[in-house]
């Protein structure tokens, strides 16, 4: 009878054994810097991420190797959580480098001087137009294009051409055929809001969305949802959805048997540009260390491993992996507004988007 | 009022019988008690009877109908549990009132029909009281009166009494038996206890492994029990076993007469068949030793064993001089002696 | 006893809570209630606000009626799989929201099961974005909270008393409607008031099933707190939604206190095997209860193995070769050490601090207690992302910069396994007779070794229950973790939400997979609970 008893004992130990083993055979947070029982002058800083940073071990392995120093990493939920969590704890910051703020929540960040500025000798391999800082207080690491993504074979079943445009959209053809992501909630939602923006005007989008909406368009809440629950390669019931201009090379990649050919394909004229910068927070004690990071974010060697890892293309003229030559799209000519502008309309265009759209 | 006949019942539970074609009848206005060790089925049979149990096989017939296929709440019965299972949930009034509004009579009607009952189990003004506040016996009683209100025809009682102490239980059966009287309700009721079949019943059963070992008068079951097992169950204690040799029953007590019947396999005493007045025959008349006193109600009662334990002791009435210790004279009248078969 | 709870709820959630809606109301350095008002005047505000409690009234109600008959079940009846049936009762439960939600969009779509009888009618269902597959998906996960709670009170209604009832002239129904459901309305209004409260706050669920029309409070506040970072109206709306759940527990409290806890009966088992046209009811129930539990489930455990060259282990396989390499990867076998690590990790926190609490409570009496009782659950009630953004600006400073500890993560799932700690171990002491201490107490035993003989000895039960159903919890625990989770160290629901972050089959596939991996284990931990655990004490 003393059975349960003694196992209820057992397991209380073995959690509380279990918990201290998590937080030292795997360095945690917590046992940064001093705690590290590596050689003293080993310095652990701590890379704040959004939930899809990825990397290739050997890569983070190299950067140690080279420098000696430990990299740390904290992922924060998405972008704009990520990027609001920074701002909260503006002065006294969680990390050391936070990677992952994009053009669409830059001017909010800049403007809470979150980061310190450094200009980084790599930026020389990089396209200028991408630097969207001057005072360098954040540095251009990737880019990646939202835009409209199509089904082949549900269409071909439909007997409906791929759409070329976002003029395509209204056209009855494409009725109940297209689903986006709430801008409020998305943030590939908000690049697309912000494409049609960009191509119809901030006079003109709006009568855009009204014939988008009588045309029967989908809203789904994030980019999950939509592709994984409305589009018709998930099941769902809309060929067209708003996604990546690197889905159909991750298609291929992750796809259950060798494919020829990508089972989707990109809308080339209806991508938005994201560009996803890394800066030093504020507040570090470990600031040459963070600009040793930020070099190596824009080496060949991390640049090289961005496509793979996390389906964005780099900012250098690194080779880039066969599956995004071959079925990856670059739109030569992507929409992009103005950072400012963003920053400063942004919330009264979700807000006006939300009437016309969801009312 | 109603007649209760049981029919030929059978039970069984995972295979194992409980009853076993048990028939049974109580009369219209009559008081029965089911007498029984616990496991002899006499709470199944009640339950058979109220309704809460199917019978495998046989009938029950209330008022000579036949109620097998009539689901509890459509027959004419009242129950009294064993640990009362009053609503906790429910004053005393919702409790004793909950089947005069199950059969749908109106509040003014109920509320008299509930004081009514409570009056006659001698609870009057206990209306509004938590049922968690009541002592054993109030509760026991509001159980009663909860059974009596909707006046059913037939009243089962199963082990009412378990709870209560011994004081309380007899005060408590003396103005069952007399309300019953009253009320010429039908009553079964069961127990495991000799006395409380005696007083509440004018018929006593005894149930013994599933099958009815002996029906009867009370008086008659309880002094003259007719096997070993009732005996036991009716309280008898001087039974010893005993043999036939030469058309005479022998035992350790001595030589009788034995009376036509099936063979016996031991014999019974009744302790008021023993005198300490020294005449009589001389092969009944006993020389022992008083082992103990004991004392029922007013009577002292004595265990007297043979010299060194010649013959196992008897229980007999003791006279007023006897200490533990006396040497005592007995005398066994041989026409109370009775055979007892398995 | 109780400062034990009371430190650890005002670290781990009070406090950060309190911080970051304060820091909201003085946004500027100064109060600005006007703008509570403007915010409680806007029609936006009203809408969800109205939203988010219709839809958390019908999901209760909805669950409570379609529960109820497998609360008799587990109540009532013995049959064969009785305990597996109890167990998987509570697999929806933990299944991470994402999963679950693409499943359902499956079976409640033009092409689902659901549509197909409807065109039987010549009926054309869509259910996919309305508040009613909001509602069926509620009910789909808070099943196992009314059956399993109320089954185990109903366990120890003493059978008599419906028998009484029958006696008395009262049919099945009656006796049911007179007697057992008032006597089962403490657990009933203890349930409802716990799927309430997940209903109320339901986050995932109204994002995938409801669509972009339909919002809750916590949506809102959730958006407002990661995308807009507008914490005076997220700090308004978090009051609001405060405002409702301490509603919502002060009505429990009411219903809880009722008389009506007399016909507990210990010891015996009150379970039947079933007879007659009760036969009927039992098998309705367990086919509809597998109907409305099974079919998302089964589609995904389909789906799992649903290969493109038919029925196969490929995304199995996939699991641990896809990634390999990178940082965010770990093999699957890692990924499940460190979510059972957690899991037992929070369940023992849970055990500790909600023992604690529920000795606490039991010495305490009156008011105070329903008070204190209802505090505990207010977690239930409290937005993840208000407590996390919390973290981050009350918790920073040493003694306490507990922001990137790895305690955060157990802790943080403790907070919302304790309630139910408290509702499985308070009624258990609460049943422990106070004869036996006194018997105890009388025979030499010093207070500490009274509780030590006799409360200990009989909860060792009922605690092993509340440990593994805090560890289911943690197990199936996706808010807190995501907000706080470690690289290095992902949960299986973290996991399977990386797994979904990229397109390819290969992805949704593996997904699947883990999902399937994650309720196996969660089903192996309710039956070797049940196994040990008495199955009488306590609902969850």
């Amino acid at each position: 009878m003393k059975k349960p008893l003694r196992l209820l004992a057992a397991l209380l130990g073995l959690a509380v054994i279990a918990t201290a083993c998590a937080g030292d055979d795997d360095g945690g947070p917590a046992a940064s810097g001093g705690d590290s029982t590596g050689p003293a002058e080993t310095v652990t800083i701590t890379l704040v991420t959004h939930d899809s940073f990825d990397l290739s071990e050997e890569v983070l392995a190299a950067f140690t190797a080279e420098t000696g120093i430990e990299v740390e990493l904290l992922p924060s939920g998405d972008a704009g959580s990520m990027v609001n969590q920074a701002i909260l704890t503006k002065g006294n910051p969680q990390g050391d480098v936070l990677f992952g703020v994009d053009n669409t929540f830059l001017s909010r960040a800049l403007d809470e001087d979150l980061f310190l500025a450094y200009e980084s000798p790599a930026l020389d391999g990089v396209d200028p137009s991408l630097v969207l800082d001057d005072q360098h207080r954040v540095t251009p690491i990737d880019t990646g294009d939202v835009c409209l993504n199509y089904d082949k074979a549900a269409l071909d079943a439909l007997d409906v051409d791929a759409p070329a445009s976002l003029e395509d959209l209204i056209d009855p053809a494409y009725a109940g055929l297209v689903v986006v992501e709430n801008p409020a909630t998305s943030s590939p939602g908000l690049a697309f809001l912000l494409a049609t923006i960009d191509a119809f005007g901030e006079e003109g989008w709006t009568d855009y969305w009204s014939r988008l909406t009588d045309n029967g368009v989908e809203v789904a809440a994030g980019w999950e949802e939509a592709y994984y629950g409305n589009f018709t390669r998930s099941g769902g019931d809309q060929p067209i959805v708003v996604s990546y201009a690197s889905s159909p090379p991750a298609e291929v990649i992750f796809s259950e048997t060798p494919l020829d050919e990508a089972p989707t394909g990109v809308v080339e004229d209806s991508c938005y540009r994201q560009i996803e910068f890394a800066g030093i927070l504020s507040g570090t004690e470990h600031e040459a260390e963070a600009q040793q990071l930020i070099d190596f974010m824009l080496s060949d060697t991390f640049q090289a491993d961005i496509p793979l890892t996390m389906f964005v293309y780099p900012v250098t003229d690194v080779a880039l992996p066969p599956e995004f030559v071959e079925y990856g799209v670059q739109p030569a000519d992507p929409y992009l507004l103005d950072a400012d502008v963003v920053a400063q309309h942004r919330d009264e265009w979700i807000a006006e988007w939300t009437d016309l759209v969801l009312r | 009022m109603a007649s209760v006949e049981v029919r030929a019942v059978s039970k069984r539970f995972d295979g194992a019988p409980v009853l076993r074609g048990v028939d049974l009848d109580v009369a219209d206005g009559s008081t029965l008690s089911l007498l029984g060790p616990s496991g002899s089925g006499k709470s199944t049979l009640l339950r058979i009877i109220a309704g809460l149990e199917t019978a495998d096989d046989g009938r029950v017939l209330l008022d000579g109908a036949d109620v097998s296929g009539v689901p509890v709440h459509r027959r004419d019965v009242g129950v009294v549990f064993q640990d009362q299972a009053l609503f906790p949930h429910l004053d005393v009034a919702g409790n004793v009132g909950f089947g005069l509004r199950m059969a749908g009579v109106e509040r003014g009607a109920r509320r008299a029909a509930v004081g009514e009952a409570l009056d006659l189990v001698g609870l009057p003004g206990f209306e509004g009281r938590d049922p968690a506040t009541l002592s054993g016996g109030e509760a026991q009683r509001v159980a009663l009166a909860r059974a009596l209100a909707p006046r059913p025809g037939v009243l089962l009682l199963d082990e009412p009494f378990a709870a209560l102490d011994q004081l309380l239980r007899e005060r408590l059966l003396l103005e069952l038996r007399s309300l019953f009287d009253d009320l010429a309700v039908t009553v079964v009721a069961v127990t495991h206890d000799p006395t409380e079949a005696g007083t509440l019943g004018d018929r006593i059963a005894v149930l013994v492994e599933g099958g009815i070992a002996q029906v009867g008068a009370t008086g008659e079951v309880l002094s003259r029990p007719t096997s070993v097992e009732v005996a036991g169950l009716v309280g008898q204690r001087n039974v010893v076993p005993a043999s036939v040799d030469d058309g005479m029953l022998v035992c350790a007590w001595g030589r009788f007469s034995v009376p036509a019947g099936a063979p016996p396999v031991a014999v019974l005493v009744p302790p008021d068949a023993v005198s300490s007045s020294p005449d009589g025959a001389d092969q009944h008349r006993l020389v022992g030793v008083v082992g103990g006193l004991v004392f029922r109600g007013g009577s002292a009662f004595a265990v007297v064993h043979g010299v060194d334990h010649a013959w196992p002791s008897l229980e007999v009435r003791a006279a007023a001089d006897w200490q533990v210790g006396s040497r005592v004279e007995l005398t066994i009248d041989a026409t109370r002696v009775t055979p007892l078969t398995s | 006893m109780l400062a034990v709870p009371a430190a650890f709820l005002a670290v781990f959630f009070a406090v950060p809570a309190a911080t970051l809606v304060l820091t909201g109301l003085r946004d500027g350095g100064r109060w600005d209630l006007g703008a509570v008002g403007d915010v409680l005047a806007s029609p936006g505000t009203r809408r969800v606000a109205w939203f988010t409690l219709w839809q958390a009234a019908v999901s209760t109600l909805v669950t409570v009626v379609v529960a109820l008959p497998s609360a008799w079940l587990l109540g009532r009846i013995r049959f064969a799989g009785r305990s597996l049936f109890s167990a998987l009762l509570v697999v929806p439960f933990v299944l991470p929201t994402v999963v679950v939600g693409t499943a359902f969009l499956a079976v409640l779509g033009r092409d689902g099961p659901l549509a197909d009888v409807g065109g039987l009618f010549g009926v054309e269902v869509d259910l996919r974005r309305t508040a009613t597959a909001v509602i069926v998906a509620h009910v789909f996960f808070n099943y196992a909270v009314i059956a399993r709670t109320v089954g185990a009170a109903w366990q120890a209604v003493d059978p008599s008393v419906e028998e009484a009832a029958r006696t008395l002239g009262a049919s099945r129904w009656a006796a049911l409607r007179t007697v057992t459901l008032p006597l089962l309305r403490p657990a009933v209004a203890g349930a409802s008031a716990i799927v309430f409260l997940f209903t109320f706050t339901s986050f995932g669920v109204v994002k995938i099933l409801g669509g972009p029309r339909i919002a809750t409070i916590e949506v809102e506040i959730h958006r407002l707190t990661t995308q807009l970072l507008d914490l005076q109206t997220a700090a308004v709306l978090s009051l609001l939604q405060l405002a409702a759940v301490l509603g919502a527990l002060a009505l429990y409290r009411r219903a809880g206190v009722r008389r009506g806890s007399g016909a507990l009966r210990s010891g015996q088992s009150t379970l039947h095997r079933p007879a007659g046209r009760e036969r009927i009811v039992v098998v309705a129930t367990v086919v509809s209860a597998a109907l409305l539990l099974g079919t998302p489930i089964l589609t995904l455990v389909w789906r799992s193995f649903a290969t493109a060259d038919g029925p196969g282990l490929a995304f199995y396989r996939a699991l641990s070769t896809v990634g390999r390499g990178s940082v965010a990867f770990v093999p699957p076998t890692e990924a499940i050490r460190n979510s059972l690590v957690f899991g037992s990790a929070a369940a023992a926190m849970a055990l500790l601090v909600g023992g604690s609490a529920a000795v606490g409570l039991h010495r305490l009496g009156g008011r105070v207690r329903g008070f204190v009782d209802s505090s505990v659950m207010l977690p239930l009630g409290v937005s993840a992302v208000t407590v996390g953004f919390g973290f981050l600006i009350a918790l920073d400073e040493p003694p306490l910069d507990l922001r990137t500890s790895p305690i955060l993560i157990p802790a943080a799932q403790a907070v919302i396994a304790i309630p139910f700690v408290v509702r499985t171990l308070l009624p258990a002491l609460d049943s422990v007779p106070g004869r036996l201490r006194e018997a105890a107490a009388s025979l030499g035993a010093s207070p500490l070794r009274v509780w030590w003989e006799v409360d200990a000895h009989l909860l060792r039960r009922p605690a092993l229950v509340a440990f593994g159903f805090a560890h289911a919890i943690s197990l199936g625990e996706f808010g807190a973790t995501v907000f706080i989770a470690r690289a290095d160290a992902p949960t299986v629901p973290v996991a399977i939400f990386r797994a979904l972050g990229q397109p390819g089959a290969l992805n949704v596939g593996q997904a699947m997979a883990l999902s399937t991996v994650l309720l196996t284990l969660t089903t192996a931990v309710m039956l070797v609970v049940d196994r040990i655990g008495d199955r009488r004490v306590g609902g969850f």
